[in-house]
Protein backbone atom coordinates (compact mmCIF):
# COMPACT_ATOMS: atom_id res chain seq x y z
CA UNK A 1 0.00 0.00 0.00
CA UNK A 2 1.22 2.98 -0.95
CA UNK A 3 2.00 5.99 1.66
CA UNK A 4 -0.43 9.53 1.71
CA UNK A 5 2.70 10.83 0.29
CA UNK A 6 3.13 8.59 -2.73
CA UNK A 7 -0.52 8.81 -3.44
CA UNK A 8 -0.94 12.51 -3.23
CA UNK A 9 2.34 12.70 -5.56
CA UNK A 10 0.97 10.52 -8.09
CA UNK A 11 -2.23 12.86 -8.27
CA UNK A 12 -0.24 15.68 -8.20
CA UNK A 13 1.24 14.48 -11.35
CA UNK A 14 -1.35 13.18 -13.46
CA UNK A 15 -3.69 16.55 -12.58
CA UNK A 16 -0.99 19.19 -13.27
CA UNK A 17 0.78 17.32 -16.42
CA UNK A 18 4.18 17.20 -14.55
CA UNK A 19 6.97 14.98 -14.09
CA UNK A 20 7.25 13.03 -10.92
CA UNK A 21 10.97 14.33 -10.45
CA UNK A 22 9.27 18.34 -10.68
CA UNK A 23 7.63 17.19 -7.53
CA UNK A 24 9.16 18.25 -4.57
CA UNK A 25 7.16 18.60 -0.74
CA UNK A 26 7.70 22.31 -0.72
CA UNK A 27 6.24 22.45 -4.42
CA UNK A 28 3.58 25.20 -4.95
CA UNK A 29 0.64 24.33 -7.38
CA UNK A 30 0.17 27.74 -8.64
CA UNK A 31 4.20 29.21 -8.59
CA UNK A 32 5.81 25.75 -9.15
CA UNK A 33 3.86 23.46 -11.02
CA UNK A 34 1.97 25.49 -13.19
CA UNK A 35 -1.30 25.28 -12.17
CA UNK A 36 -4.42 27.92 -12.76
CA UNK A 37 -7.34 28.59 -10.29
CA UNK A 38 -9.23 25.67 -12.18
CA UNK A 39 -6.60 23.80 -12.20
CA UNK A 40 -6.39 23.87 -8.40
CA UNK A 41 -10.39 23.12 -7.70
CA UNK A 42 -9.74 20.10 -9.76
CA UNK A 43 -7.20 18.85 -7.52
CA UNK A 44 -9.00 18.94 -4.95
CA UNK A 45 -11.56 17.10 -6.29
CA UNK A 46 -9.34 14.76 -7.59
CA UNK A 47 -7.52 14.15 -4.28
CA UNK A 48 -11.41 13.76 -2.69
CA UNK A 49 -11.79 10.85 -4.55
CA UNK A 50 -8.60 9.18 -4.02
CA UNK A 51 -9.14 9.56 -0.28
CA UNK A 52 -12.25 9.20 0.14
CA UNK A 53 -12.81 12.32 1.95
CA UNK A 54 -14.86 16.24 1.34
CA UNK A 55 -12.55 18.89 1.42
CA UNK A 56 -14.24 22.67 2.17
CA UNK A 57 -14.08 25.22 -0.06
CA UNK A 58 -12.66 27.06 2.82
CA UNK A 59 -9.79 24.69 3.64
CA UNK A 60 -9.23 23.86 0.28
CA UNK A 61 -8.04 27.64 -0.67
CA UNK A 62 -5.31 27.03 2.21
CA UNK A 63 -3.57 24.30 0.24
CA UNK A 64 -0.75 25.86 -1.78
CA UNK A 65 2.16 23.51 -1.83
CA UNK A 66 2.19 19.37 -2.20
CA UNK A 67 2.87 19.51 1.74
CA UNK A 68 -0.28 20.75 2.74
CA UNK A 69 -2.25 18.42 1.02
CA UNK A 70 -0.26 15.75 2.28
CA UNK A 71 -0.85 17.06 6.06
CA UNK A 72 -4.46 17.95 5.53
CA UNK A 73 -5.30 14.23 4.37
CA UNK A 74 -3.61 12.81 7.37
CA UNK A 75 -5.34 14.58 9.95
CA UNK A 76 -8.66 14.44 8.35
CA UNK A 77 -8.40 10.55 7.10
CA UNK B 1 -13.16 46.52 -50.28
CA UNK B 2 -15.10 44.06 -52.51
CA UNK B 3 -11.40 44.67 -54.63
CA UNK B 4 -10.06 41.96 -51.91
CA UNK B 5 -10.10 38.30 -53.52
CA UNK B 6 -9.87 35.25 -51.21
CA UNK B 7 -7.55 32.50 -51.50
CA UNK B 8 -6.86 29.03 -50.08
CA UNK B 9 -3.31 28.72 -48.32
CA UNK B 10 -3.32 25.92 -45.77
CA UNK B 11 -5.58 22.98 -44.94
CA UNK B 12 -6.43 20.41 -42.09
CA UNK B 13 -8.49 17.64 -41.02
CA UNK B 14 -9.46 14.87 -39.17
CA UNK B 15 -11.73 12.43 -41.01
CA UNK B 16 -12.88 8.82 -40.46
CA UNK B 17 -11.13 8.04 -43.65
CA UNK B 18 -7.58 9.25 -41.96
CA UNK B 19 -5.98 11.82 -39.13
CA UNK B 20 -4.72 14.43 -41.72
CA UNK B 21 -5.68 15.60 -45.52
CA UNK B 22 -3.61 13.49 -47.43
CA UNK B 23 -4.22 10.30 -46.02
CA UNK B 24 -8.55 11.14 -46.48
CA UNK B 25 -8.16 12.22 -49.55
CA UNK B 26 -6.20 8.89 -50.84
CA UNK B 27 -9.35 7.04 -49.26
CA UNK B 28 -11.44 9.73 -51.13
CA UNK B 29 -9.97 8.81 -54.54
CA UNK B 30 -9.64 5.19 -53.62
CA UNK B 31 -13.75 5.09 -53.02
CA UNK B 32 -13.37 3.88 -49.51
CA UNK B 33 -15.54 4.13 -46.87
CA UNK B 34 -14.72 4.95 -43.07
CA UNK B 35 -17.68 3.52 -41.47
CA UNK B 36 -17.53 0.53 -38.56
CA UNK B 37 -19.04 -0.62 -35.46
CA UNK B 38 -19.12 2.30 -32.88
CA UNK B 39 -16.97 1.61 -30.35
CA UNK B 40 -16.88 4.80 -28.02
CA UNK B 41 -19.66 3.91 -26.14
CA UNK B 42 -22.15 0.17 -25.45
CA UNK B 43 -24.56 0.32 -28.32
CA UNK B 44 -26.80 -2.24 -27.02
CA UNK B 45 -30.48 -1.34 -27.86
CA UNK B 46 -29.46 1.37 -30.53
CA UNK B 47 -31.07 1.23 -33.94
CA UNK B 48 -28.24 2.80 -35.04
CA UNK B 49 -24.94 1.12 -33.91
CA UNK B 50 -22.62 2.41 -36.69
CA UNK B 51 -20.57 5.57 -37.29
CA UNK B 52 -17.33 7.27 -38.76
CA UNK B 53 -15.08 7.64 -35.78
CA UNK B 54 -11.26 9.25 -35.43
CA UNK B 55 -8.88 6.02 -35.07
CA UNK B 56 -5.51 6.14 -33.61
CA UNK B 57 -5.16 9.47 -33.03
CA UNK B 58 -2.26 10.43 -31.73
CA UNK B 59 -3.23 13.18 -29.29
CA UNK B 60 0.39 13.85 -27.73
CA UNK B 61 1.46 14.73 -30.73
CA UNK B 62 0.02 18.09 -30.85
CA UNK B 63 -1.21 18.67 -27.40
CA UNK B 64 -0.28 17.60 -23.22
CA UNK B 65 -2.44 14.94 -21.94
CA UNK B 66 -3.00 17.79 -18.89
CA UNK B 67 -4.53 20.02 -22.04
CA UNK B 68 -6.42 17.07 -23.73
CA UNK B 69 -8.12 16.04 -20.37
CA UNK B 70 -9.91 20.06 -20.63
CA UNK B 71 -10.93 19.25 -24.08
CA UNK B 72 -14.30 17.50 -25.19
CA UNK B 73 -13.24 15.19 -28.31
CA UNK B 74 -14.89 17.97 -30.58
CA UNK B 75 -12.29 20.93 -29.04
CA UNK B 76 -9.27 18.45 -29.38
CA UNK B 77 -10.31 17.83 -32.97
CA UNK B 78 -10.64 20.82 -34.11
CA UNK B 79 -7.68 22.06 -32.77
CA UNK B 80 -5.91 19.51 -34.12
CA UNK B 81 -6.99 20.01 -37.82
CA UNK B 82 -6.51 24.44 -36.68
CA UNK B 83 -2.80 23.23 -36.07
CA UNK B 84 -2.27 21.10 -39.11
CA UNK B 85 -3.59 24.05 -41.14
CA UNK B 86 -1.41 26.36 -39.89
CA UNK B 87 1.57 23.91 -40.59
CA UNK B 88 0.28 23.64 -44.45
CA UNK B 89 0.32 27.31 -44.90
CA UNK B 90 3.93 27.97 -43.94
CA UNK B 91 2.15 31.08 -41.83
CA UNK B 92 4.28 30.23 -38.52
CA UNK B 93 7.51 30.74 -40.67
CA UNK B 94 6.57 34.35 -41.40
CA UNK B 95 8.25 36.59 -38.70
CA UNK B 96 6.62 40.03 -39.79
CA UNK B 97 3.23 38.46 -39.31
CA UNK B 98 0.56 40.50 -37.74
CA UNK B 99 -1.30 38.60 -35.69
CA UNK B 100 -3.48 41.05 -34.84
CA UNK B 101 -5.40 40.55 -38.31
CA UNK B 102 -5.28 36.49 -38.29
CA UNK B 103 -8.71 35.37 -36.98
CA UNK B 104 -10.55 32.86 -36.57
CA UNK B 105 -13.99 31.16 -37.44
CA UNK B 106 -14.61 27.07 -36.03
CA UNK B 107 -17.88 26.03 -34.98
CA UNK B 108 -19.79 23.08 -34.40
CA UNK B 109 -22.94 21.92 -34.83
CA UNK B 110 -23.57 20.36 -30.98
CA UNK B 111 -20.48 21.05 -29.29
CA UNK B 112 -19.25 19.13 -26.27
CA UNK B 113 -22.19 16.59 -25.77
CA UNK B 114 -19.45 13.92 -24.19
CA UNK B 115 -18.42 16.13 -21.63
CA UNK B 116 -22.12 17.50 -21.02
CA UNK B 117 -22.58 13.93 -20.37
CA UNK B 118 -20.53 12.67 -18.36
CA UNK B 119 -20.72 15.69 -15.66
CA UNK B 120 -24.42 15.40 -16.20
CA UNK B 121 -24.00 12.25 -14.46
CA UNK B 122 -21.59 13.13 -11.61
CA UNK B 123 -24.19 16.01 -11.37
CA UNK B 124 -26.78 13.42 -10.47
CA UNK B 125 -24.76 10.99 -9.16
CA UNK B 126 -22.85 12.39 -6.38
CA UNK B 127 -24.26 16.29 -6.34
CA UNK B 128 -22.98 19.75 -7.56
CA UNK B 129 -19.24 19.49 -6.14
CA UNK B 130 -18.58 16.76 -8.39
CA UNK B 131 -18.95 19.02 -12.13
CA UNK B 132 -15.22 19.76 -13.34
CA UNK B 133 -14.47 23.25 -13.29
CA UNK B 134 -13.21 22.80 -16.68
CA UNK B 135 -16.82 21.31 -17.44
CA UNK B 136 -17.68 24.87 -19.66
CA UNK B 137 -14.72 25.78 -21.26
CA UNK B 138 -14.42 21.86 -22.36
CA UNK B 139 -17.54 21.61 -23.69
CA UNK B 140 -19.38 25.61 -25.13
CA UNK B 141 -18.37 25.24 -28.97
CA UNK B 142 -16.33 29.06 -29.31
CA UNK B 143 -13.20 26.98 -27.70
CA UNK B 144 -11.33 25.59 -30.67
CA UNK B 145 -11.29 28.99 -31.90
CA UNK B 146 -10.42 30.30 -28.66
CA UNK B 147 -8.02 27.74 -28.33
CA UNK B 148 -6.71 27.89 -31.82
CA UNK B 149 -6.04 31.53 -30.79
CA UNK B 150 -4.15 31.06 -27.81
CA UNK B 151 -2.12 28.17 -29.17
CA UNK B 152 -1.01 30.77 -32.19
CA UNK B 153 -1.47 34.12 -30.88
CA UNK B 154 -3.64 35.31 -33.55
CA UNK B 155 -5.51 38.12 -31.97
CA UNK B 156 -7.96 39.33 -34.75
CA UNK B 157 -11.98 38.22 -34.91
CA UNK B 158 -12.65 35.03 -33.05
CA UNK B 159 -16.05 33.87 -33.68
CA UNK B 160 -17.96 30.26 -34.00
CA UNK B 161 -20.85 30.18 -36.14
CA UNK B 162 -23.39 27.41 -34.85
CA UNK B 163 -26.12 26.18 -37.48
CA UNK B 164 -26.31 22.31 -37.42
CA UNK B 165 -24.65 20.62 -41.04
CA UNK B 166 -24.48 24.49 -42.42
CA UNK B 167 -22.03 25.29 -39.47
CA UNK B 168 -18.34 24.65 -41.57
CA UNK B 169 -19.46 26.23 -44.53
CA UNK B 170 -20.99 29.04 -43.07
CA UNK B 171 -17.33 29.84 -41.19
CA UNK B 172 -15.77 29.60 -44.37
CA UNK B 173 -17.99 31.96 -46.05
CA UNK B 174 -18.05 34.53 -43.09
CA UNK B 175 -14.41 34.20 -42.55
CA UNK B 176 -14.00 35.28 -46.04
CA UNK B 177 -16.38 38.04 -45.91
CA UNK B 178 -14.19 39.33 -43.19
CA UNK B 179 -11.57 39.18 -45.16
CA UNK B 180 -13.26 40.72 -48.01
CA UNK B 181 -14.35 43.67 -45.79
CA UNK B 182 -11.06 44.42 -44.39
CA UNK B 183 -11.18 42.86 -41.09
CA UNK B 184 -8.49 40.73 -41.05
CA UNK B 185 -6.32 39.28 -43.63
CA UNK B 186 -6.01 36.03 -42.58
CA UNK B 187 -8.53 33.45 -41.31
CA UNK B 188 -9.05 29.80 -39.92
CA UNK B 189 -11.99 28.63 -40.37
CA UNK B 190 -13.75 24.76 -40.28
CA UNK B 191 -15.92 23.22 -38.01
CA UNK B 192 -15.45 20.77 -35.45
CA UNK B 193 -17.62 17.82 -34.59
CA UNK B 194 -17.95 14.51 -32.26
CA UNK B 195 -21.55 13.78 -31.65
CA UNK B 196 -21.39 10.10 -31.22
CA UNK B 197 -22.58 9.59 -27.96
CA UNK B 198 -25.19 7.89 -26.31
CA UNK B 199 -27.77 11.06 -26.13
CA UNK B 200 -26.45 11.94 -29.60
CA UNK B 201 -26.85 8.96 -31.53
CA UNK B 202 -30.05 8.28 -29.19
CA UNK B 203 -31.65 11.29 -30.64
CA UNK B 204 -30.94 10.94 -34.12
CA UNK B 205 -32.41 7.40 -33.88
CA UNK B 206 -35.31 8.83 -32.30
CA UNK B 207 -35.89 11.64 -35.35
CA UNK B 208 -35.63 8.30 -37.75
CA UNK B 209 -32.85 10.36 -39.91
CA UNK B 210 -30.29 7.88 -39.30
CA UNK B 211 -29.04 4.00 -41.17
CA UNK B 212 -29.88 1.14 -39.43
CA UNK B 213 -27.72 -0.93 -41.94
CA UNK B 214 -26.17 -2.12 -38.77
CA UNK B 215 -24.89 -5.48 -40.31
CA UNK B 216 -23.18 -3.62 -43.40
CA UNK B 217 -21.66 -0.94 -42.05
CA UNK B 218 -19.22 0.03 -45.14
CA UNK B 219 -22.54 -0.02 -47.39
CA UNK B 220 -24.70 2.00 -44.88
CA UNK B 221 -24.12 6.09 -46.33
CA UNK B 222 -25.40 5.49 -49.95
CA UNK B 223 -26.76 9.08 -51.08
CA UNK B 224 -29.46 8.58 -54.03
CA UNK B 225 -29.07 4.89 -54.31
CA UNK B 226 -32.50 3.41 -54.12
CA UNK B 227 -32.01 0.94 -51.11
CA UNK B 228 -30.52 4.19 -49.18
CA UNK B 229 -31.81 4.68 -45.19
CA UNK B 230 -30.77 7.57 -43.56
CA UNK B 231 -27.47 9.40 -43.11
CA UNK B 232 -24.65 7.93 -41.18
CA UNK B 233 -23.10 10.05 -38.38
CA UNK B 234 -19.07 10.66 -38.36
CA UNK B 235 -16.69 12.41 -36.09
CA UNK B 236 -14.04 14.46 -37.28
CA UNK B 237 -12.74 18.33 -37.92
CA UNK B 238 -11.77 20.25 -40.91
CA UNK B 239 -10.16 24.00 -41.32
CA UNK B 240 -8.28 25.70 -44.00
CA UNK B 241 -6.56 29.05 -44.20
CA UNK B 242 -8.10 31.59 -45.77
CA UNK B 243 -5.94 34.69 -46.73
CA UNK B 244 -6.10 37.91 -49.26
CA UNK B 245 -4.57 37.35 -52.09
CA UNK B 246 -1.83 39.59 -51.99
CA UNK B 247 -0.82 38.87 -48.31
CA UNK B 248 -0.78 35.45 -49.73
CA UNK B 249 1.54 36.28 -53.01
CA UNK B 250 4.04 38.53 -50.98
CA UNK B 251 4.85 35.36 -49.27
CA UNK B 252 5.02 32.81 -51.54
CA UNK B 253 2.24 31.07 -50.15
CA UNK B 254 1.05 27.94 -52.06
CA UNK B 255 -2.60 28.67 -53.05
CA UNK B 256 -4.93 25.89 -53.40
CA UNK B 257 -7.61 27.53 -54.87
CA UNK B 258 -9.66 30.80 -54.69
CA UNK B 259 -12.92 31.42 -52.58
CA UNK B 260 -14.73 33.33 -55.24
CA UNK B 261 -18.87 33.00 -53.99
CA UNK B 262 -20.58 31.93 -50.90
CA UNK B 263 -24.48 32.25 -50.85
CA UNK B 264 -26.77 31.42 -48.08
CA UNK B 265 -30.43 31.26 -47.25
CA UNK B 266 -33.65 29.59 -45.00
CA UNK B 267 -36.18 27.23 -46.26
CA UNK B 268 -38.35 28.73 -43.79
CA UNK B 269 -40.22 25.17 -44.24
CA UNK B 270 -39.95 22.89 -41.79
CA UNK B 271 -37.43 22.35 -38.57
CA UNK B 272 -35.58 19.30 -40.22
CA UNK B 273 -36.96 18.50 -43.74
CA UNK B 274 -36.56 20.37 -46.83
CA UNK B 275 -39.14 21.79 -49.43
CA UNK B 276 -39.35 18.92 -52.25
CA UNK B 277 -38.36 21.46 -54.67
CA UNK B 278 -35.04 22.45 -52.70
CA UNK B 279 -36.16 26.11 -52.97
CA UNK B 280 -33.92 27.22 -49.76
CA UNK B 281 -31.14 25.25 -51.30
CA UNK B 282 -31.93 26.80 -54.64
CA UNK B 283 -31.53 30.08 -53.29
CA UNK B 284 -28.35 29.62 -51.33
CA UNK B 285 -26.85 28.05 -54.57
CA UNK B 286 -28.04 31.05 -57.10
CA UNK B 287 -26.55 33.69 -54.58
CA UNK B 288 -23.44 31.86 -54.28
CA UNK B 289 -23.26 32.49 -58.29
CA UNK B 290 -24.56 35.96 -57.71
CA UNK B 291 -21.44 36.81 -55.51
CA UNK B 292 -18.89 34.93 -57.68
CA UNK B 293 -19.90 36.52 -60.88
CA UNK B 294 -19.61 33.58 -62.85
CA UNK B 295 -22.06 31.64 -65.13
CA UNK B 296 -24.17 28.63 -63.50
CA UNK B 297 -22.23 26.95 -67.04
CA UNK B 298 -19.05 27.23 -65.37
CA UNK B 299 -19.22 25.23 -62.61
CA UNK B 300 -17.83 21.87 -63.66
CA UNK B 301 -18.74 20.40 -60.05
CA UNK B 302 -20.56 20.35 -57.17
CA UNK B 303 -19.67 18.39 -53.44
CA UNK B 304 -23.26 17.59 -52.70
CA UNK B 305 -24.97 17.61 -49.05
CA UNK B 306 -26.31 14.64 -50.22
CA UNK B 307 -26.81 12.88 -46.79
CA UNK B 308 -28.05 9.68 -47.51
CA UNK B 309 -31.72 10.67 -46.32
CA UNK B 310 -35.04 10.18 -48.73
CA UNK B 311 -36.47 13.56 -48.85
CA UNK B 312 -33.25 15.64 -48.54
CA UNK B 313 -31.23 13.69 -51.24
CA UNK B 314 -34.12 14.37 -53.61
CA UNK B 315 -34.77 17.66 -53.14
CA UNK B 316 -31.22 18.85 -53.55
CA UNK B 317 -31.21 16.90 -56.98
CA UNK B 318 -34.59 19.08 -57.51
CA UNK B 319 -32.53 22.29 -56.80
CA UNK B 320 -29.00 21.37 -59.01
CA UNK B 321 -31.73 20.87 -62.03
CA UNK B 322 -33.87 23.99 -61.14
CA UNK B 323 -30.46 26.08 -61.09
CA UNK B 324 -28.82 24.40 -63.39
CA UNK B 325 -30.71 23.75 -66.17
CA UNK B 326 -29.62 21.64 -69.25
CA UNK B 327 -26.22 22.03 -67.72
CA UNK B 328 -27.16 20.17 -64.71
CA UNK B 329 -26.80 16.74 -66.56
CA UNK B 330 -23.31 18.17 -67.67
CA UNK B 331 -21.13 18.94 -64.48
CA UNK B 332 -20.58 16.04 -61.89
CA UNK B 333 -22.14 15.95 -58.90
CA UNK B 334 -20.89 13.39 -55.75
CA UNK B 335 -21.17 12.77 -52.00
CA UNK B 336 -17.97 12.56 -50.11
CA UNK B 337 -20.22 11.65 -47.00
CA UNK B 338 -21.24 8.16 -48.35
CA UNK B 339 -17.11 7.52 -47.63
CA UNK B 340 -16.84 9.81 -44.36
CA UNK B 341 -20.75 10.03 -43.29
CA UNK B 342 -22.33 13.18 -42.02
CA UNK B 343 -19.61 15.06 -40.05
CA UNK B 344 -22.82 17.64 -39.03
CA UNK B 345 -21.01 21.13 -38.15
CA UNK B 346 -17.73 20.04 -39.86
CA UNK B 347 -19.27 18.28 -42.40
CA UNK B 348 -19.44 22.02 -44.74
CA UNK B 349 -15.51 22.54 -43.84
CA UNK B 350 -14.42 18.85 -44.94
CA UNK B 351 -16.55 19.24 -48.13
CA UNK B 352 -14.61 22.95 -49.36
CA UNK B 353 -11.50 20.62 -48.91
CA UNK B 354 -12.35 17.68 -50.95
CA UNK B 355 -13.75 20.25 -53.41
CA UNK B 356 -10.26 21.75 -53.29
CA UNK B 357 -7.99 18.99 -53.54
CA UNK B 358 -10.81 18.19 -56.76
CA UNK B 359 -9.44 21.72 -58.29
CA UNK B 360 -6.10 20.91 -57.84
CA UNK B 361 -6.07 17.37 -58.95
CA UNK B 362 -8.08 17.44 -61.61
CA UNK B 363 -9.83 14.73 -59.62
CA UNK B 364 -13.49 13.86 -59.18
CA UNK B 365 -14.45 12.22 -55.82
CA UNK B 366 -16.56 9.41 -56.33
CA UNK B 367 -20.38 8.82 -54.62
CA UNK B 368 -19.55 5.52 -53.44
CA UNK B 369 -22.50 2.73 -52.62
CA UNK B 370 -24.71 4.32 -55.54
CA UNK B 371 -25.55 0.52 -57.50
CA UNK B 372 -28.99 1.69 -58.14
CA UNK B 373 -29.78 5.47 -58.41
CA UNK B 374 -33.65 6.56 -56.89
CA UNK B 375 -36.25 7.63 -59.34
CA UNK B 376 -35.45 10.87 -60.67
CA UNK B 377 -31.84 10.53 -59.40
CA UNK B 378 -30.11 11.31 -63.04
CA UNK B 379 -27.77 13.27 -62.80
CA UNK B 380 -23.53 11.89 -63.15
CA UNK B 381 -23.13 11.35 -59.50
CA UNK B 382 -19.23 9.62 -60.06
CA UNK B 383 -21.06 6.87 -59.38
CA UNK B 384 -18.46 4.74 -56.99
CA UNK B 385 -15.05 5.32 -58.90
CA UNK B 386 -13.26 8.85 -58.80
CA UNK B 387 -12.51 10.06 -62.01
CA UNK B 388 -9.94 12.63 -64.22
CA UNK B 389 -11.52 15.54 -65.26
CA UNK B 390 -10.80 19.54 -66.46
CA UNK B 391 -12.05 21.00 -63.44
CA UNK B 392 -12.20 25.11 -63.01
CA UNK B 393 -15.04 25.69 -60.62
CA UNK B 394 -16.16 23.31 -57.93
CA UNK B 395 -19.15 24.84 -55.86
CA UNK B 396 -19.90 22.82 -52.06
CA UNK B 397 -23.70 22.60 -50.64
CA UNK B 398 -24.61 22.39 -47.12
CA UNK B 399 -27.81 22.30 -45.30
CA UNK B 400 -29.01 22.49 -42.05
CA UNK B 401 -31.74 21.43 -39.02
CA UNK B 402 -33.57 25.10 -39.24
CA UNK B 403 -33.76 25.14 -43.00
CA UNK B 404 -30.11 26.94 -42.94
CA UNK B 405 -28.68 26.79 -46.19
CA UNK B 406 -24.55 28.12 -47.54
CA UNK B 407 -22.96 27.29 -50.93
CA UNK B 408 -19.62 27.74 -51.62
CA UNK B 409 -17.39 28.47 -54.67
CA UNK B 410 -13.77 28.07 -55.28
CA UNK B 411 -11.97 28.12 -58.82
CA UNK B 412 -8.99 27.12 -59.26
CA UNK B 413 -6.49 30.35 -58.99
CA UNK B 414 -5.62 32.47 -61.81
CA UNK B 415 -3.35 34.97 -61.11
Amino acid sequence: MSTVEERVKKIVCEQLGVKESEVQNTSSFVEDLGADSLDTVELVMALEEEFETEIPDEEAEKLATVQDAIDYIVAHT
Amino acid sequence: MSGRRVVITGLGMLTPLGNDVASSWQAVLEGRSGIGPIERFDTEGYATRIGGAIRNLDLEAYMSAKDARKMDAFLQYGLIAAIQAVADSGLEAVSDLDKTRVGVAIGSGIGGLEFIERNFRSLEAQGPRKVSPFFVPASVINMAAGYTAIRFGFKGPNIAITTACTTGTHNIGYAARTIKYGDADVMLAGGAEMATTPTGVAAFCAARAMSTRNDDPEKASRPWDRERDGFVLGDGAGVVVLEELEHARRRGATIYGELIGFGMSDDAHHITSPPEDGAGAQMAMRNALRDSGIAPDEVGYINAHGTSTQVGDLAEVAAIKAVFGEHAYRLAVSSTKSMTGHLLGAAGAIEAIFSLLALRDGQLPPTINLENPDEGCDLDFVPNAARATELDVALSNSFGFGGTNGTLIFRRYQA
